[in-house]
């Protein structure tokens, strides 16, 4: 298969030594066996993140967004624009289609973008890892470069919020969407299907503002884990692993509870089945070891 | 840049009064996505999709009934909103498909921006922060955003809760998640004098946008 070239949109969480560098880590060992291209938007900014609202007005947050989309289809041109925080994904969407689709807004955001010696005239559309993994190559492709059976690994797939709605992976139900566990399932895992806490907000940004409401999310994420029997769970979401490995620790000292279920993401279980070692697949970077998966990607 | 929205830069009693008290139309000219609000048919369904449901003082539904009634600073100085975690699942659920999420954050804006948001909210600072500390550079520092947020309380009380969370931390950093020098220089785009000129030309456009252009 030739070459898939893309415009990266890293995200902040996902630069290094931040919260999801291990993400980035396993993003990019997976894209190498799968011949993907990722290159960085030069100079990209944050996005803006759903929870800025009381800091940056709508026209602010658009412009934030306009300017990566502008950098991209100035020096990337022609390339789709993918990120890997779904936060990143939904932000940037929704900014696009505002932009896109009012033209008050796209003028006073050119105005603006003016004064940073830019002009937006569209760009390509803005999609999420899963869908290009989905879409431009499909669970039979994804398969092929297998290596490694995770046969003996029971994955509970936490889909989460925003890499599920608004937006969405198209054909997939907001209410079951089966997309992860049909990845697990390609990769030799066992899916627990009948997990119940897929798509159950973990407070996303709440969880440092409002510590015991998110925890009581989080503590029904895991505790439906451990009902089915999962070794570990699995998630597209940079904010939901940090938020349900995180806090597992605080909810264990205030409710006497003793969890300890690691919180892999997709591209993590992608790369040890495609051959990767512990480090290159980012597995060195947990605070609850995955170790199950630590084993697989040891052997040799 | 210092933080970005001021409050109280409207007078309350003014622009209550330029729209002879229709709280309605206000809400349609200054909130974002505010001209959806009359489409709601009062189902009920959002009221049952918020994840820290029995914390909304009152659910979107609720929220959207008594700004027809024109509650005004019943609706302004709720914590209501400030509940939302953005989980978009009443937008995937609403029959007439009202973007619930935006008119939300929208709503809690603008009473920011009017200084009628209730004071100590923990979201309301950490969405302060949160800009504050992207803008500030044009990409977050999670250690500075991290600290600032411990801190916000004093020092007795942020040292308390660093100390409860320092397990956590140490591990972060230790799984190289975490930097501590980014207390002194962190992650940045290289044109922030680009970034910073474009943000401040963005609100002074919001400033002065019409009543009625939405
Ligand atoms: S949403 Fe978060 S990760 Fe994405 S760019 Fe903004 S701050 Fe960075
Ligand atoms: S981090 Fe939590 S709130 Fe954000 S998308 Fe993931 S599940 Fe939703
Ligand atoms: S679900 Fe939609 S129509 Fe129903 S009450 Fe909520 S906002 Fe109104
Ligand atoms: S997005 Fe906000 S308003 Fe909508 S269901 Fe989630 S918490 Fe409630």
């Amino acid at each position: 298969m030739a070459k898939k070239e893309y415009a990266f949109y890293p995200g902040c969480s996902s630069q290094s030594k931040a919260s999801a560098a291990n993400l980035q880590t396993s993003v990019a060992a997976m894209c190498k066996t799968l011949d993907i291209k990722l290159t960085n938007i030069p100079d990209w900014n944050c996005c803006g993140a759903s929870i800025a609202y009381a800091g940056g007005g709508e026209l602010e947050r658009a412009v934030m967004n306009a300017r990566n989309f502008t950098l991209a289809a100035k020096h990337l041109p022609g390339q789709d624009i993918v990120a890997t925080c779904a936060a990143c994904w939904l932000n940037s969407r929704e900014s696009k289609d505002k932009l896109d689709g009012n033209p008050q807004m796209l003028a006073q955001a050119n105005e603006a973008l003016k004064e940073a010696g830019l002009n937006y005239q569209g760009s390509a559309p803005v999609r999420h890892m899963v869908e290009v993994l989905i879409e431009d190559f499909g669970y039979d492709a994804l398969k092929k470069p297998v290596v490694k059976s995770l046969a003996e690994i029971k994955f509970a797939g936490y889909v989460g919020c925003q890499t599920n709605r608004p937006f969405g992976i198209a054909g997939e139900s907001f209410e079951n969407p089966m997309y992860l566990d049909q990845l697990v399932e390609s990769m030799g895992g066992e899916a627990l299907t009948a997990y119940d806490q897929k798509v159950t907000c973990c407070g996303g940004a709440l969880a440092f503002s409002e510590p015991d409401k998110s925890q009581k999310q989080i503590r029904d994420i895991v505790e439906a884990a451990y009902d089915q029997g999962a070794d570990m769970l699995v998630t597209p979401c940079p904010l939901c692993q940090a938020n349900v490995e995180v806090y597992q620790s605080e909810i264990n000292r205030k409710q006497g509870t003793k969890f300890k279920m690691p919180i892999v993401y997709y591209s993590q279980l992608m790369a040890v089945a495609y051959g990767s070692s512990v480090k290159a697949a980012g597995l060195d970077g947990h605070i609850i070891a995955p170790t199950k998966l630590q084993q697989i990607a040891a052997k040799k | 840049m210092q933080a970005l929205r001021t409050t109280g830069h409207q007078g309350i009693p003014a622009v209550a009064a330029r729209y002879r008290n229709n709280f309605l139309k206000e809400v349609e000219a200054h909130v974002e996505d505010g001209e959806w609000v009359k489409m709601c048919m009062q189902c009920g369904v959002c009221a049952g999709s918020c994840p820290f449901g029995p914390h909304w003082e009152h659910p979107p539904q609720e929220i959207f009934m008594m700004i027809r009634a024109g509650k005004r600073d019943e609706v302004l100085k709720s914590d209501a909103m400030w509940m939302c975690t953005s989980c978009y699942n009443c937008v995937v659920r609403c029959p007439r498909k009202l973007p619930i999420t935006q008119i939300m954050h929208g709503i809690a804006s603008y009473a920011q921006e009017l200084g009628l948001a209730p004071k100590n909210q923990p979201t309301r600072d950490f969405s302060i922060q949160f800009w504050n500390n992207c803008t500030k550079t044009g990409r977050v520092n999670e250690m500075k955003l991290t600290v600032g947020l411990y801190f916000k309380d004093g020092l007795v009380s942020g040292i308390k809760q660093v100390m409860n969370m320092l397990p956590v931390a140490i591990g972060l950093i230790k799984a190289g998640r975490l930097n501590p020098f980014e207390l002194i220089s962190g992650h940045s785009p290289k044109d922030q004098k680009g970034i910073a000129a474009m943000l401040k030309k963005a609100r002074a456009i919001e400033a002065q946008r019409a009543p009625a252009t939405h």
